[in-house]
């Protein structure tokens, strides 16, 4: 009796467990049970069915064919470092445009009033726009122009092409971000005695910038998938090569394996952003 | 005999709502001045005025003689010279308790951080935080972090001192070690003026209290007089309320 009040004190885990903590386990049980049994009805289901369907023998000869798995797949990586490459070179150049047109968005004095307007027709225009029109006429239309080599290249102009896209769409985000910090921070700035730029330097944009790093790190997902697109206009990347080797061997398994690549690096990286959304948020609560 | 700071007949709207309506007010060098009064009384957007982050409509405010309302004048120079502390400490989130108080000297008066160390150091040595310089805001307690919102606001070296209800947000149990803050200013002769519910302290240590009320001061004095024997019937009942 004497010990009834102890036993309900926070963090003494090392007691038997409380009368709540006891029903709180078996709560979870049964909730594990409950997902477990339907995971599994739901593979059974899709592993015995799929296969009775009448066309089942012909779609896995030609989109789950192990053979042309293991013969394209080598080159299917390796167009995929194309992908990389390029996403790697977009990227920075993406962020740095990004911000600045989201700091023209944001600029206060009159006489860069066409820079704020600058900035707003700029994210208007290329977020109304799809990616593949832009590509294209951007792509197609440049190096139509009759430019010398190498300043016809599809490589540069297409590039170009995603910058001015995700630019807009990052500085939106960071725009959003700017927007998310509470005016008595520039209260407190301006109090100092620190000038609008050092204040937006020091105290606003850095924490803009982690307030929206996991929207801006969804949208360089989305980069490395659009990435894929520039096939359209030359060069070979992974989904190009995949449609070289389907015309090959006259399967459409090297899709597949195209498609196994990008989730490889896809759903870590969607995961990875959730992760930091949810810490955010816990931190915010 | 003029004073360090001098409000006269100084009116601010926003919109069509008239927050401060003809305040005149005159704060003499090393004075503490309490404004009190209800909230929505306007003390805050007083304050607000007093180091030009609002824009007065009408009016003018003199710093050592000097017309700081005129219109078009660069506010930066000025807000260096006033400090302000805000009720809800706004402090960078993003930097460490050191960080937040040495941005302001570096960015401004291009001091670098070799030259601050020793007297940043000092000053949280001073306010009891020589151990809490390297954390961050939301590593520190409600009072902690009002106390560095204060270093950072004395490591420009203001000539005045602006509080606004800088204990208001506080756990009662730490309002205690920033009222000390205070009055160890009060002792060493800063200018101040604060916007305050605590009525024990400004009875304590103000020269001049204002009771505030619609955006005017409808009466002002030392703290006898507006404590022991108010004039006006509204200074009264507010009294009545608080106290
Ligand atoms: N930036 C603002 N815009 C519009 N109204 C404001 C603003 N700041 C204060 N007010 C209004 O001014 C009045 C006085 O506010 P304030 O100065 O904060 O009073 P106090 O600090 O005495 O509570 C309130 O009615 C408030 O709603
Ligand atoms: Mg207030």
């Amino acid at each position: 009796m004497t010990d009834a009040p102890l036993r309900g004190a926070a963090g003494d885990t090392s007691a038997a467990p409380t009368r709540r903590q006891a029903y709180e386990a078996r709560l979870k049980r049964r909730s594990n049970m409950i997902a477990a049994g339907s995971t599994i009805a739901v593979v059974l289901a899709v592993v015995v069915l799929v296969p009775l369907a009448p066309g089942w023998e012909a779609v896995q000869r030609s989109f789950f064919n192990g053979e042309v798995f293991a013969a394209t797949f080598p080159g299917l990586l390796n167009a995929f470092m194309l992908d990389v490459a390029i996403f790697l070179w977009c990227a920075p150049a993406i962020a740095i445009l990004g911000l600045l047109i989201a700091l023209c968005r944001d600029v206060r004095a009159p006489a860069l009033f066409p820079l704020r307007m600058f900035g707003a027709l700029y994210t208007d225009i290329f977020r109304g726009l799809p990616v593949i029109l832009v590509i294209y006429l951007v792509g197609f239309g440049v190096p139509g122009l009759g430019l010398p080599r190498p300043w016809n290249s599809p490589y540069i102009w297409g590039s170009l092409a995603l910058i001015l896209v995700y630019a807009a769409y990052v500085a939106e985000v960071i725009r959003s971000g700017i927007d998310s910090i509470h005016q008595s921070q520039r209260s407190a700035a301006a109090s100092l005695g620190l000038s609008e730029a050092d204040t937006m330097r020091f105290v606003v944009l850095p924490q803009a910038i982690r307030n929206v790093a996991p929207a801006n790190m969804n949208l360089f997902i989305a980069l490395q998938k659009d990435v894929a697109l520039l096939s359209f206009i030359g060069p070979v990347e992974i989904f190009r090569q995949a449609g070289v080797y389907k015309s090959l061997m006259a399967n459409f398994t090297p899709y597949v394996g195209a498609a196994l690549i990008f989730l490889a690096i896809t759903i870590p990286a969607t995961r990875y952003a959730d992760y930091l959304l949810h810490k955010q948020r816990r931190r915010q609560r | 005999m003029r004073g360090k700071l001098e409000l006269t007949n100084v009116w601010k709207s926003f919109g069509d709502h008239q927050v401060c309506r003809g305040v005149d007010l005159s704060v003499g060098a090393g004075q503490m001045v309490c404004l009190i009064g209800a909230s929505g009384s306007g003390k805050s957007t007083l304050l607000r005025c007093m180091n030009l982050l609002e824009p007065i409509d009408e009016g003018t405010i003199h710093l050592d003689g000097q017309d700081i309302s005129e219109p078009g004048l660069d506010a930066q120079p000025i807000r260096t010279r006033i400090g302000i502390v805000f009720q809800s400490y706004n402090l960078f989130p993003h930097m460490t308790a050191a960080q937040n108080v040495m941005l302001a000297p570096r960015r401004v008066r291009g001091k670098t951080p070799a030259e601050l160390a020793a007297p940043v150091q000092a000053l949280f040595a001073r306010f009891g935080l020589a151990d809490r310089m390297d954390h961050y805001p939301d590593q520190l307690s409600g009072g902690q972090q009002q106390r560095v919102a204060i270093i950072r606001a004395l490591a420009m070296s203001p000539e005045i001192m602006l509080f606004d209800e800088i204990t208001s947000a506080l756990d009662p149990e730490l309002v205690g070690e920033v009222l000390d803050v205070l009055r160890q200013l009060r002792h060493e002769g800063m200018t101040m003026v604060l916007a305050t519910h605590e009525m024990s302290f400004a009875r304590e240590l103000a020269d001049t209290v204002c009771f505030l009320d619609g955006g005017r001061i409808i009466e002002q004095g030392p703290p006898e007089a507006i404590f022991a024997a108010p004039r006006e019937a509204r200074t009264r009942a507010f009294l009545e309320r608080v106290l």
